[in-house]
Formats: C-alpha cells, sequence, structure tokens
C-alpha cells in the first residue's frame, strides 16, 4: 500500500533562505553593489587609460627619434657614400651623444662593418618593421626598440634605442596603477557600506514609525531630518498622510461615540413606549399612539443616521465629482422665497440683500443644504418680531453667506465646539434638533475651501460661510 | 395596477406587497434577481418596485440595465439601502425613474409609485389642467375657479401645477420639496407645510369645497369630489 510515512514525506527542509538570497534582496546592500561596481569600473578604466597614454607617448618619442636618426646616417650614406656613414656611425657610437642609441652596420656578406652590439640580434627578419628584442652591447644584456633599414649595395643598417629604461619606468608605472586600484577598490567597498548604512538608517526611520503604527501608536511621526532631501520630502508626506488619518480616525471615533451615548437617548425613549404600550396599553387607541410615536422616534434616529453618513460623506471628500462653476445669486434667493413664508408665518421679519453674481465652484445641493441649515436654526431660536438678516455678497475674491439672528445665539465659550457633532448649547438643550446642523455646515464649507464663522450678534448669532470666488481665467 | 415588487427581505416584502394589495393594486413578487428579471421581461407590469443589492447573481442594476437593454420602459422605483447621493445617482442613471431609501414610509413609497405609473401616462404635453372647477392655463400662466381669476407668486403656480398633474394621488412634502423647489433633503422645518397652506388660503378659502385636502401622516392631495 501507499507508503507515506514521516520519512518518505520529507523532503529538503524548507529552512530558512539562503544568507546570499537575503543580501541580495536588501534593497541597501543592491545599491551599495551597483555603487561599487560603478566606482571600481570607473578607476580601472581611468588607470588604464593613463597607463597607455603614458607609455604609449614614450614609444611613439623613442620611434620618432630612431626614424630621425636612420634619415640622418641616410642622408650622409647618400652624399658620402659608405666612408662617410661609417665615420657618422662612429662618431655616434664614441661621443655617446645618446647614451641608449644602438648602431650596427652589416655588409652584404653579413660582416659587422661598424656598430655597437655584439652581434645581430637574432629573429630581425624583415626591413622597416619595428622589433622590441633582447640585445647584447658590449657584454651586457638589455632590451632594445630597433628598426632595420636596407641600404643600396645589399648592406644593412639596424638603427634602435635602448629602452631598458623605459621597461623600468613601466614595472614602477604598473606596480603604482595596483596600488592605486587596491586603495580605490577599497575605498569603493567602504563607501559601498557608508552608503548601505545611511540607506538603512533612513528606511529604518520610516520603518519603525509605519510598523509602530500599526502597532496602535498612531502618534508616531518619521523624524525629519531639516536637511530638505528626498528622503525628508518623502517623510514629510508620509507625515502628513499620517496626519489626515488620524483627523478621519478621530472623526469615526467622534462618531462612534456620539452613536454610542447620543443615539442611546432616542432608541431608549422608543423601546420604552413600545414596552411601556405592550404592558399597559388598555385600548386599541393607547396602543396605536404609542406605536405612533415611537415610529416618529425611529424616524427621528434614522435623520439623525443620514446627516452624520452625510456629514462622513463630505468629510470625505467623495462629493468632489459634484462640484461646478456656478452662480450662488439665484440658489440663493430661491432658498430666500422659500424661508419667506416660514419667517412671516412666525412672525419674524426676514432681511434679505442677495448681490449678483456670485461665482463660485460648488455642489449646488450642499450650498443650499448648509444655507437651509442656518436659516432653519435662526428661525427656530428668533422670537416672532425680531428681524433675522440673510445676505450674500462678494467682496475680496470671497463669497460671503450671512445669516444673522437676534436669539439666545451661541456662548463665547461654547462657539469653538458648536460645530462639533451632537454638541448642544445648554440654551438649545430643550429645542428639538440633533446637534448636527452646524457640524454639516462647517464640513460643506471646507469642502469648498471655505470656513465657517459664528459671531456674536449682539444679541444673537451670526453665521458666516466664505467661499473663494471662481474666476474663469 | 399591475406591480411587481423585487425584494429578497421577507419582512420588507411582506408588508409592501400587504400594503400595494390594500391599496388596490395586483401584486407580483420576486425575492431574487434572475427570477425577478424573468417576470419583468416576460410579463407586462405598471411599475416595478427594485430593490438594489439582490441575491442570485443579478443585482438591481444589473436586472435594470439588462431590462432596458431590451427596450423595456417599465417605470422603476429603487427601493435600497444604499442612501448616498453617488448611489442615488448611479441609480437613475442605469435608467430608474426613482430612488427611494430604506428606511421607508409605507405612504411614500405608495404615493411614488402612484406617481411613477401616472407619468407614464402622459399623452403630448398638455396645455390645460383641470380638477373640479380649478382650471390652468399653461400657455397664459393663468389660474381660475369657476369664475373668479385666482392670482398666483411663480412658486405658487408650479406648487399648484404639480399638485393639479397629481390630482387624485397623495403627494409627500419630500416629493414637492424635489418636483417643485428641486432640494433633495429634509428641512427641519416644515417649509412645505406653510407654502401649502398659503397656497390653500388663495385656492380654497374663498369657495364653498375644499380642493387640497391633507391626508394624515402621509402629505396632500389634490381631489375634486370629497369622498
Amino acid at each position: 500500500m501507499t507508503n507515506l510515512g514521516p520519512a518518505s514525506a520529507s523532503g529538503p527542509a524548507p529552512g530558512p533562505p539562503h544568507r546570499r538570497g537575503i543580501l541580495l534582496r536588501s534593497a541597501g546592500v543592491r545599491f551599495a553593489l551597483v555603487y561599487a561596481a560603478v566606482f571600481g569600473i570607473s578607476a580601472f578604466l581611468l588607470a588604464v587609460a593613463l597607463w597607455y597614454s603614458t607609455l604609449g607617448l614614450l614609444q611613439h618619442q623613442v620611434q620618432n627619434a630612431i626614424h630621425n636618426d636612420t634619415q640622418a646616417l641616410m642622408e650622409h650614406e647618400q652624399l658620402g657614400g659608405l666612408p662617410s656613414l661609417e665615420a657618422a656611425i662612429r662618431s655616434r657610437v664614441t661621443n655617446a651623444s645618446d647614451p641608449d642609441g644602438i648602431y650596427l652596420l652589416l655588409s652584404a656578406t653579413g660582416e659587422i662593418l661598424t656598430g655597437n652590439l655584439d652581434h645581430w640580434p637574432a629573429g630581425l627578419t624583415q626591413d622597416n618593421v619595428w622589433y622590441e628584442v633582447p640585445v647584447a652591447r658590449q657584454g651586457v644584456n638589455s632590451v632594445a626598440l630597433l628598426k632595420v633599414q636596407p641600404l643600396p649595395g645589399g648592406l644593412k643598417l639596424l638603427v634602435g634605442r635602448d629602452v631598458r629604461a623605459r621597461l623600468e619606468l613601466r614595472n614602477v608605472l604598473r606596480a603604482g596603477l595596483i596600488w592605486a586600484l587596491s586603495l580605490m577598490i577599497a575605498l569603493g567597498l567602504l563607501g559601498a557600506l557608508l552608503i548601505r548604512s545611511l540607506f538603512r538608517r533612513t528606511i529604518r526611520d520610516i520603518s519603525l514609525t509605519t510598523s509602530a503604527i500599526a502597532r496602535g501608536d498612531i502618534a508616531r511621526r518619521v523624524p525629519v531630518s531639516g536637511v530638505g532631501d528626498e528622503f525628508d520630502e518623502l517623510a514629510l508626506t508620509i507625515n502628513e498622510m499620517l496626519d489626515r488619518i488620524a483627523r478621519l480616525m478621530d472623526g469615526v471615533r467622534q462618531v462612534s461615540n456620539a452613536i454610542a451615548h447620543d443615539l442611546r437617548t432616542p432608541v431608549t425613549r422608543a423601546r420604552s413606549r413600545l414596552e411601556d404600550a405592550a404592558l399597559h396599553a388598555s385600548t386599541k387607541e393607547e396602543m396605536q399612539a404609542a406605536i405612533d410615536r415611537a415610529t416618529q422616534d425611529l424616524d427621528g434616529i434614522v435623520s439623525v443616521f443620514e446627516a452624520l453618513l452625510r456629514i462622513s460623506e463630505i468629510e470625505a471628500g467623495s462629493r468632489r465629482a459634484a462640484i461646478a462653476p456656478i452662480d450662488l445669486a439665484p440658489v440663493l434667493e430661491d432658498m430666500d422665497e422659500l424661508y419667506r413664508a416660514v419667517a412671516e408665518e412666525k412672525q419674524i421679519v426676514l432681511n434679505t440683500e442677495i448681490a449678483a453674481p456670485l461665482p463660485v465652484l460648488a455642489d449646488r445641493d450642499l450650498i443650499q443644504q448648509a444655507v437651509v441649515n442656518l436659516l432653519d436654526n435662526a428661525l427656530k431660536f428668533s422670537e416672532s418680531l425680531t428681524v433675522v438678516n440673510f445676505s450674500a455678497s462678494l467682496v475680496d475674491g470671497v463669497v460671503q453667506i450671512v445669516v444673522a439672528d437676534r436669539g439666545p445665539g451661541i456662548a463665547e465659550k461654547d462657539r469653538a465646539r458648536a460645530t462639533e457633532r451632537f454638541f448642544r448649547a445648554e440654551a438649545a438643550r430643550n429645542t428639538v434638533g440633533s446637534g448636527l446642523g452646524l457640524a454639516l455646515v462647517m464640513a460643506v464649507a471646507q469642502l469648498h475651501n471655505g470656513t465657517l464663522r459664528l459671531q456674536d450678534n449682539h444679541p444673537g448669532l451670526r453665521a458666516v460661510i466664505s467661499i473663494p470666488t471662481y474666476n474663469k481665467r | 395596477m399591475r406591480i411587481l415588487v423585487v425584494e429578497d427581505d421577507k419582512d420588507v416584502a411582506g408588508f409592501v406587497l400587504k400594503g400595494l394589495r390594500e391599496a388596490g393594486h395586483t401584486v407580483e413578487h420576486a425575492d431574487n434577481g434572475r427570477d425577478g428579471l424573468f417576470l419583468a421581461a416576460s410579463e407586462n407590469f405598471d411599475a416595478i418596485i427594485l430593490d438594489r443589492m439582490l441575491p442570485g447573481g443579478i443585482d438591481g442594476l444589473r436586472l435594470l440595465e439588462t431590462l432596458r437593454g431590451q427596450d423595456n420602459t417599465t417605470p422603476v422605483l429603487f427601493l435600497s439601502a444604499l442612501g448616498q447621493v453617488d448611489d442615488r445617482v448611479k441609480g437613475l442613471k442605469a435608467g430608474g425613474d426613482d430612488y427611494l431609501t430604506k428606511p421607508f414610509a409605507f405612504a411614500e413609497l405608495l404615493a411614488r409609485v402612484e406617481a411613477l405609473t401616472r407619468r407614464g401616462k402622459g399623452d403630448g404635453p398638455a396645455t390645460r389642467l383641470q380638477v373640479g372647477d380649478l382650471e390652468m392655463d399653461l400657455l397664459s400662466r393663468s389660474v381660475r375657479r369657476g369664475t373668479q381669476k385666482i392670482d398666483l407668486q411663480p412658486r405658487e403656480f408650479r406648487l399648484l401645477e404639480y399638485l393639479m398633474r397629481h390630482a387624485g394621488q397623495v403627494v409627500t412634502r419630500t416629493m414637492l420639496l424635489e418636483g417643485v423647489w428641486d432640494y433633495h433633503f429634509d428641512p427641519q422645518t416644515n417649509v412645505i407645510d406653510v407654502h401649502i397652506s398659503r397656497l390653500r388660503q388663495k385656492v380654497d378659502k374663498p369657495f364653498e369645497t375644499p380642493l387640497l385636502h391633507t391626508v394624515r401622516n402621509a402629505g396632500y392631495m389634490l381631489r375634486a369630489e370629497d369622498i
């Protein structure tokens, strides 16, 4: 049968990945290696270039000297014949004007006529070709660069230069370059290590911060060195992102707190009404009334939910798509017309002054809702026979919508908190409302890059929405 | 009227079906998208009430897009828990005629469904509307009741026009806010009631029989004879 014991099932143990694998997977090591490679290759190329240009120049100089010397000797031969040539060579050898000069004149039969070499070097078979061969000069072995020049009458003239000194120079240069190259490789590796540790330190700041945040420490931020480099930019961007996330989380926390505390009340009310009716209602009418009231309570809860969702929808910026250039003046005049009737009903004087045009980039629905909330509030808190001012104007590139009433207003200490969700000032505790109206107005103003300011109207509340105007150009 | 309800929640569906039957309509029900599409495509309905999130692989949007792809123009009202503005826009773009967010009041649903079926039966642009002895001339923009001319502000005229176009039907406050003012949210104050009562002052007050009735827990209705 099948024999799948633990022994046969065990293949190569899936141990930790190979060390080399780990090293290559580190971006720091990769960058460092690339750096070292680029540095090493450029250093090597520099050395090679130095090598060839120096030696090449020397070689060229020697060749030039030999060439000129040959030409001069050939002129002697042409003008004075063989004796003149021999004299010239001898004079060069004895005068030692150039101690490295090498000359040898061979007769057609192969005898040495004159010169300073002991014998014809082996291997020199072709004429007019450069040879670099070992030679013997008065018993001393050396190396020479040589060229053979054929002369009329089967004579052969060998002109050259002793290059032993040059070879020594080459060795010195080679040793120097090898040292320099080793030093460069060492420097390259050192640089690579530096880059790697620098990279790792910068990345570690970011990864330490993000993993701390992943563990729940949302207050942590990536340290910014202040140098203003790319890593600083990255750190700033990450910090900005974290700030935004923190704000959104605060919002969510606020909402969940609000739901936990503020919605408990109406839910409790609806529940007790229903339970009370179930236990105590004796007539069908009483039962019906309890159910109706509970339904109303539930509707109220739903409208609170909707307002909350609307606010978070606006704050999350998902309504940006609906923003278009519009003139607010007719929109606001419509609202004036809608609310004028309500004001008159309550014997409140609605004083409206709307300038035209009021071009803005706006979501019409949201602006309407924000202004409706302000007007609702103003009319709700106004006594009859008082005045509510509703005005809109364009001042210095900002469209200002003002709703000012003569009601109780909001106390100085509460004004900053009035736009928080579910905040209700003492004076407003006993009126209907969810405490979300101004929070929504605030969110709408901010979506439009504007502000909501709450001011004292002496007495009453003066709410000002400011939105930057829209310029077609 | 014959109405198809595509809704997977048993309680909601039962409540809606019962209410529609009580209002005198014939109702068919499908509890998933596949059956809903089959019924909607193979039979004739005056209106379809459609949930957006449905089991069975076909959701409400797909169902409607398929239906409209077959040139089926049955009026459709979305009834959905997806209440964000984008959701509403998506629903209307897919070919929906109206969008109602859960939770809802049955009166609102009924009024909207009945308004939809009326809208489907328009026989060309009317130039005159008449309810009882109330007459509206849409060309000269004048209103008279019996022999007496009634002066209306432009907005009052549009309010009355909306009510007359839906004469005999319940019209909710939200419908008026959307249809007459083009506002898509609920104000805290009773703005609509105030405007209706002003209209009443002009249209009903000086006359013997009232035409503009308040329907408790629902809205208003313009209707000629007292029932």
